[in-house]
């Protein structure tokens, strides 16, 4: 067949996406704290559990989390993965350590950098603390916290982790 | 939660397409993919676009291909000139929960057949970055769907002291089954566990043969009444339970290496088929496994083997359809040799049919009366399960 068009196996159609974020109350409280230069988390009135970030309800429960506990810069490594994977104009250079991190007297790992320690010697149970950017750099956002390293404190026992004191 | 011992009347597959599954099919839209499978469908349940009654289609986000709501445009393509049309959506597992929501359109006694769809063209855009998006609330790390389950990964080899070759062991045995299949992605008839062991490290522990491919396809079944399914020309895969259960991504105490939402829905799907003991009462089983440790894994949240013990049935060969295993693990190839994302949740549905069917050529498991299709998604917080059979149930 002469007459065989060259198949069109694809053209650009690039999308552009601008969202406008409601943080809603717990939310805002939580970044309004941030960009002061605190870890705030909400504490669940019938579980006990404390949320970090926190998003206005125990989603165990199903009740709102009232009650604000302010957290240190200390936490520990609840587990990590070292990212190796290229992507594509991502402004960390691999390989890089990300950990979900427990914070002292929170109940809820959230994800963050680990830096300033060779990878090979990240494990669960290490103790870390937050490395926050320049007071005048910060904003309502996590990133006011550069990185998580090393404190020169012994591992905690796996089974603490996270857990309830008298639980 | 109520009992689910529901189904006035019994459905049953009759029908199954599939689409060859690769990086890319250039040759045909998403229109012309998924009317690839549904026509296929349809030529295997000897049925005509006139005789379904109804039409669910599911596909995972949006973004993955940046087309929003591409089942309005699909509704020509599928036949669906005035007849219902539903689109699901549960992320990876929505393969999974579009069969079920097809299964009990036909259940209900609403529906007497209705055709199934699911797909995905990830080649049209970039799954990686749809998953790695910025969320105002917590850092931006770039680190995609591996960078999630990693962890997660690591901590049960942490608690079964799993030797860490089991992954490469999963990573090989998919590929080699897969290579039986025509239809899977990847095709590695020679892969050997050294290939696997070195291949590139992406997210420590899980190196780049032990994650899925991204996969463009479509895969589709025809889901019948009783009174037609008795009178196929074919054997029929009677459903004999259907299962989905979810549970929030975070919550403090949550249990994410064994999830409690996969326990209580496996209960669940197990009692409405009266399954007591699955590793004896389940001849194969179709399980989404997008990272090889998640065999062991699902091994233990599905009831198959004790917690802690699941990687020792890897080990011993036990879901090895080529090492004579009595329980395999993915016949097909899995997740891990083929991944349309929002289509993979049907495909194991389908090729678990496909089992009990005896339709499976080269991959099919011997004798194989009943088998167990597996989907699940998000932040391993959507479940969705089913059971079928070559014997039709009292
Ligand atoms: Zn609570």
């Amino acid at each position: 067949m002469s007459e065989e068009k060259e198949m069109i196996t694809g053209m650009e159609a690039p999308m552009y996406l601008t969202y406008n974020f409601t943080a809603g109350g717990a939310t805002t409280r939580f970044l309004a704290e941030l960009r002061n230069g605190k870890l705030v988390g909400q504490e669940c009135p019938k579980c006990q559990h404390v949320y970090i970030p926190p998003r206005g309800s125990c989603a165990a429960c199903g009740v709102p989390t009232v009650r604000e506990v302010e957290l240190t810069n200390k936490a520990t490594v609840q587990s990590f993965t070292i990212v190796y994977i290229p992507i594509p104009n991502n402004p960390i250079k691999p390989p890089y350590v990300i950990a979900n991190l427990m914070a002292d007297g929170a109940h809820q790992s959230f994800l963050h950098l680990i830096s300033d320690v060779d990878n090979a010697d990240v494990r669960i149970g290490m103790r870390v603390e937050a490395i926050w950017k320049a007071e005048e750099e910060w904003t309502h956002a996590m990133e006011n916290i550069q990185y998580f390293r090393p404190l020169d404190e012994p591992d905690m026992p796996i089974d603490e982790i996270g857990r309830l004191k008298n639980a | 939660m109520s009992d689910n011992n529901k189904a006035g009347v019994l459905a049953a597959v009759v029908g199954v397409g599939q689409t060859k599954y690769q990086t890319k099919r250039g040759d045909v839209s998403i229109a012309g993919m998924v009317r690839e499978a549904a026509v296929n469908a349809l030529a295997d349940a000897e049925l005509t676009w006139d005789d379904i009654d109804a039409v669910v289609i599911g596909k995972a986000p949006d973004m993955f291909e940046g087309i929003v709501m591409p089942e309005l445009y699909l509704a020509d393509a599928l036949g669906c000139n005035g007849k219902p049309m539903m689109r699901v959506h549960t992320a990876g597992s929505v393969g999974g929960s579009t069969a079920i929501v097809a299964a009990t359109h036909v259940e209900s006694g609403v529906y007497d057949r209705v055709l199934t769809v699911s797909f995905e063209k990830q080649s049209e855009s970039n799954a990686m970055w749809a998953l790695s998006n910025p969320q105002p609330f917590s850092p931006h790390l770039n680190a995609g769907a591996g960078g999630y389950f990693a962890p997660i990964i690591r901590e049960y080899i942490r608690r079964s002291g799993a030797p860490l070759d089991v992954g490469i062991r999963v990573a090989t045995k998919d590929r080699i089954h897969g290579s039986k299949n025509p239809l899977a992605h990847l095709q590695l008839p020679d892969i050997t566990e050294e290939q696997v062991a070195e291949s590139p490290m992406l997210w420590d522990p899980l190196r780049f043969l032990e994650a899925c491919p991204s996969s463009d396809g479509a895969c589709a079944m025809v889901i019948v009444n009783e009174e037609l399914a008795d009178k196929a020309t074919k054997q029929p895969a009677w459903i004999r339970g259907t299962a989905m259960r979810s549970e929030p991504t975070m919550y403090a105490g949550r249990e994410e290496v064994n999830p409690q939402a996969g326990r209580d829905c496996a209960a669940d799907v197990y009692k409405q088929a009266g399954i007591t003991n699955p590793r004896e009462q389940i001849d194969c089983a179709e399980i989404y496994v997008p990272f090889s440790w998640y065999e062991p894994m699902w091994l233990e949240n599905l009831g198959f083997a004790e917690e802690g013990e699941g990687w020792k049935l890897t080990m011993e060969g036990v879901t090895s359809l080529h090492e004579g295993g009595d329980t395999p693990w993915n016949p097909s190839g899995g997740v891990l040799s083929s991944n349309p994302i929002g289509a993979s949740g049907m495909i194991r549905f389908a090729e678990a049919a496909q089992q009990v069917r005896g339709e499976c050529g080269d991959h099919q498991v011997p004798n194989a009366k009943t088998a167990m299709g597996h989907a699940y998604g998000g932040g391993a917080q959507f479940y969705a399960m089913w059971i079928v059979s070559s014997e039709k149930p009292e």
